[in-house]
């Protein structure tokens, strides 16, 4: 496990992945939809702008991470089969949604 | 307040499994369950630390910190589930048929009981530090409804625990004979899980590549979100949508482990010898 991890440590971080945006305020998302391409890594750096905590959550990507409050965190995502891939921000679930537009 | 309960459930859930299973693989070892105490407030005074230090390990590696953290804890939580299955298959025996004067016999007993305590410490750290900002959150908020909301938490917290006795219950009722196989099955699927999931955050943090992502879908037939993929997730580390990656993690630690216990647990020829001759 340790030397798997070591390893993928030193592994060539070759692919140039992309970046887009999101922002979190009064928990909700902005935008609440994002297009990006599809096939293709890209970067997505989330920042919340809210006091509170939130958490990134999505099931069809696979992708799940705790933002503190104002605070920006990085997320890599794909490559993504086309597609539309909804996401929620899990503590304010009702109110943070937005999906994630593959094209 | 019903949204609230299941959020705090689904976290709650996967440590409570996870002691369940490890309170009932334990329980003729001496000691253990003043280990399994210490594990779980050492496990909740961590939770608050990390809650509390979450912009702080979030910034860390540029963005990466949340997810390098998370795949080392999971990491050394399956070096120690292997390496209690591991010394299980050499002493279950001996603790199952004189569980008394053996455990008298058995030095290395505290070391056994002190994997316990990192193993419970690090599952409780991990999820009980998700609850505590979710419900932090709710608590700082001035929407009205906290009560409510806080109420649905309390609820979540009762009902996760519920589930890890049920499993925990449930264990010791099945009979001596099948017993130590049947604990020995279930950790080392929660092992093979953990280390899917340590894939999963080293992926999500571009440390390492996806390989396919995903292999499979089935969150059609059996999504995570429901009860028996919820259950299934924390129990054999079922996903919906795994990376190539997190099944090579899976079958590794699976493989791994196993051959460790068929390696310890190997009949020792004298041992049979002596037994057919009286």
């Amino acid at each position: 496990m340790k030397h798997l991890m070591l390893a993928a440590l030193l592994l060539p971080l070759t692919a140039h992945a992309d970046d887009y945006m999101l922002t979190i305020r009064d928990h909700r998302f902005q935008p609440a939809e994002l297009i990006i391409p599809s096939g293709t890594k890209i970067k997505l750096m989330i920042e919340n702008q809210d006091a509170t905590p939130e958490e990134f959550d999505s099931f069809s990507l696979n992708r799940e991470k705790v933002i503190a409050g104002h605070s920006t965190a990085t997320i890599y995502i794909g490559p993504l089969a086309p597609g539309r891939y909804p996401f929620t921000g899990e503590f304010h679930a009702t109110t943070a949604q937005g999906v994630i537009v593959a094209r | 307040m019903f949204a609230t309960a299941i959020i705090v459930f689904r976290e709650v859930l996967e440590a409570s499994l996870i002691i369940g299973i490890l309170a009932a693989a334990t329980r003729s070892v001496p000691n253990s369950r003043r280990w399994l105490v210490a594990g779980l407030l050492a496990g909740l005074a961590g939770a608050g630390l990390v809650a509390a230090f979450t912009d702080v390990i979030g910034s860390l590696a540029s963005g990466i910190g949340q997810e390098i953290f998370n795949a080392i804890v999971l990491g050394i939580a399956v070096l120690m589930l292997a390496w209690h299955n591991i010394w299980m298959s050499s002493h279950g025996a001996a603790l199952a048929k004189n569980a008394k004067s053996v455990g008298r016999n058995i030095t290395d007993g505290n070391s056994e009981c002190s994997i316990l305590l990192v193993i419970v410490g690090l599952a409780v750290l991990r999820e009980g530090s998700e609850t505590v900002l979710f419900l932090y959150g709710i608590a700082a908020s001035n929407d009205g409804g906290q009560s409510s909301m806080l109420l649905g938490g309390l609820i979540g917290v009762l009902a996760g625990i519920a589930v890890g006795y049920t499993l925990y219950a449930g264990l010791l009722r099945v009979p001596m004979r099948w017993f130590f196989a049947a604990t020995g099955i279930l950790v080392l699927l929660l092992a093979a899980g953990m280390a899917s999931q340590a894939a999963h955050f080293l992926i999500q943090a571009d440390l390492l590549p996806s390989l396919a992502s995903p292999l499979w879908d089935t969150s059609a037939a059996l999504p995570e979100s429901g009860l028996p993929g919820m259950l299934l997730h924390s129990l054999v580390g079922y996903d919906s949508r795994p990376a190539g990656m997190q099944i090579v993690f899976y079958l590794t630690a699976l493989f791994a482990i196993y051959i460790g216990m068929k390696w310890v647990a190997r009949p020792r020829k004298s041992i049979h010898s002596g037994k057919g001759a009286a």
